[in-house]
Parts: C-alpha cells; structure tokens; sequence
C-alpha cells in the first residue's frame, strides 16, 4: 500500500519531466529535463531494492548513476560547441 | 604520508562498493596499491595533525547547515512552483572568495547551488558567477555577503 | 521503525514530485535548472535515508549513493547552466548580466 503511494508519487514526477521533455523550446531544456528525470529514475531503482528486499539493486543504482552523470556533462559540453573554449 | 592518503582513500572506494569480504579486502587492497603508484603523482593535497578537527567541524557545524539551507531552498522552490506570480528580478552577478585550492571551491559552488534562489554558473580563480533569482545587492561585496558569506566562513575554517 | 521509514519515503517522492513540477511549469531555463536540482537532491536524499530505515544493513551502499547524489547532482547542473548562457538566448527580465564582460557580449548566433 505504502510502496503504491510512493511509486505513484515518483511516476507523476518522471511523468512531469518527460513531458518537459518532449516540449522543451529549445535542446537545453530537453538536456535539463533528463538530467532531472535521471535522478528520479536513480531513486526507483533504490526504491525497487527496498521492495524486491535485494541489496543487487543498490549496485545497479550506482553505476547507473555515474552514467547519468557522464551523460549530463558529455550532452552539456557537445552543446556549448565552439563557444567552450573561452 | 600522500601515498598513504591516496591508498586509504582508494580502498575505503573499493570497501564500500564491495562489501566486507576477506576476499576482497585482499583484492582492494592489491588494486588500490597498484592505482596509488600510478596516480599519486597528480594528486596536490596536505595533510597535517588539524585533519580530525576540520573533519569534526565539518562533520557538526557545516553538514547540519547545509541540510537545513537545502530544506529551506525546497520549500522556497515549492513555494515559487505552485503560486506562479511571486515578483522576481532575476540576473547574473559575480562573487570574491577567499577559498584556495580546488576541492574548497568545488564545496563551496555546490553549497551556492543548493542554497534558495541561487545557482553557480562557472569558477574562474577567485570569481564565481552566480545565477540568482532575487539580485540583493549592486556591488561584488554586497552580493558575496547576501550569498555566500556563511559558507564562506565555516569552509574557512575546515579548509584552512 | 517502520513509521519513520514510511514517513521519510512518502517525503522524498513528494520532493521528486515537486522536482517534476517545477521542470514543467518554471518559467525560463535557469530557473527550471534550479527547481529541478534542489527538488531531486533532498528527494533523492530523503527517499534513500527511508530505505535505510528499512534495511539497516545496507547503509554503507546508501550513503555512497548519496554522498554521489549530493556531489555530482549540483555539478551537472552548474556545467548545464554555462552551456545554456554560451549557446542560447538569454531570458529576458534579467536585471543586471555581470557574465557578460568575460564571455563577450555577442553569444548567441
């Protein structure tokens, strides 16, 4: 019951952001957008753990939240373009 | 003693996401040498005799700081997210810090962002570029007291 | 035990909520970089302490989760903050733009 609540709370939040990212007017709102949508994602996983009572999940949780790091910066850096260097 | 430093910090990494094994507590400890000898020679931090100190300090005074200005900036954030009219003049403004070294700013550009209405833009030297919601102040000394003066005084401190 | 975890768990998926909210309905770009960041920092932060809660035993993974989060989470978003000042309009209301004078005024094509 407790677990419903709260998933249902996360997935209006990832819904929310999917939208933004979907209509985002221009590519920094859509890169802003997964950021945010990246780290709700990282707690479901924990929260998947919690449920599944496997401590597995954390793992995954980790590494999927150094990639999403990665993401954010290779996406913002590829956007700054030639405009970086200064 | 930076060779030390280097290898305790690696094999706390490498305990913490494998667990405590006696296996690995081997393998982690074969792992974290050969990555100190290669990676000790970029590393640039001291340690002296204050360490357990300025961890003390920061683990009393700044952690529960940090927390509660994080709690206040979400209520600040929910705040401005479900009344959409609250008047704001937002803008970018520069602030001094007295901070040396890289991992000092890093802490103090992450506390700026998590602290209500404002967001840390770049660091150049000694300048950091904020983006604010609400600008206070019109010189760099009024923004750099508005902003970032009590992190300022507890990073000094604990990064001496 | 089991009150307090509940209780930490429903907070951070209200803080994720608001995360979400605010990335749809802020204004302009910076300002939804901030709302998003700050919301799924604590969230993220409250939602794995009410884990813990749970499960006693899995701290140490948790708090390498967070001290990841709270690290990580504010960086990405400063680097995001400069790629959108360099690469795309301004918004339009800013009062005073001290930015200006180091990267050059004219940065949008």
């Amino acid at each position: 019951m407790i677990t419903i609540i709260v998933f249902s709370l996360v997935g209006l939040g990832i819904l929310f952001a999917v939208i933004r990212l979907l209509k985002g007017p221009t590519a920094a709102d859509r890169v802003v957008s997964l950021d945010t949508f990246n780290v709700i994602v990282i707690g479901t996983i924990a929260l998947l753990a919690h449920v599944f009572d496997n401590n597995l999940y954390l793992d995954i949780a980790i590494v999927y939240g150094i990639l999403a790091f990665l993401e954010t910066i290779v996406f913002a850096r590829y956007l700054e373009g030639h405009y970086g260097n200064r | 003693m930076k060779y030390v430093a280097t290898f305790l910090v690696l094999f706390v990494i490498y305990i913490l996401l494998a667990g405590w094994v006696i296996d690995e507590l081997i393998l982690g400890a074969v792992i974290a040498l050969i990555l100190t000898l290669i990676i000790a020679k970029y590393v640039d931090y001291k340690i002296d005799y204050l360490l357990p100190y300025r961890l003390l300090v920061f683990i009393v005074v700044y952690i529960p700081v940090f927390l509660w200005q994080l709690v206040l900036s979400n209520l600040n954030v929910a705040r401005r997210v479900l009344s959409i009219d609250i008047p704001v003049n937002p803008g970018f403004v520069k602030i001094k810090t007295e901070l040396k070294g890289d991992f000092a700013k890093l802490i103090l550009a992450n506390s700026i962002t998590l602290t209500p209405g404002t967001l840390s833009v770049d660091v150049k030297g000694d300048t950091l570029y904020i983006h604010t919601i609400d600008v206070k102040g019109s010189s760099i000394e009024e923004n750099t007291e508005h902003i970032s003066a009590v992190f300022e005084r507890i990073l000094g401190v604990v990064f001496k | 035990m089991e009150i307090v975890s509940t209780v930490f768990m429903i907070i951070g998926g209200l803080f994720y909520l608001l995360g979400g909210l605010g990335i749809l309905r802020m204004p302009d770009t910076f300002d939804r970089i901030q709302a998003g960041t700050k919301a799924t920092t604590l969230g993220a932060f409250s939602l794995l302490i009410g884990i813990t809660f749970a499960h006693p035993d899995w701290w140490l993974k948790i708090l390498l989760i967070i001290i990841f989060i709270v690290l990580a989470n504010p960086i990405g978003s400063s680097v995001l903050a400069k790629a959108a000042y360099l690469s795309f309009e301004k918004p339009s209301n800013l009062v005073t733009d001290e930015l200006e004078d180091v990267f050059g005024g004219d940065t949008n094509d």
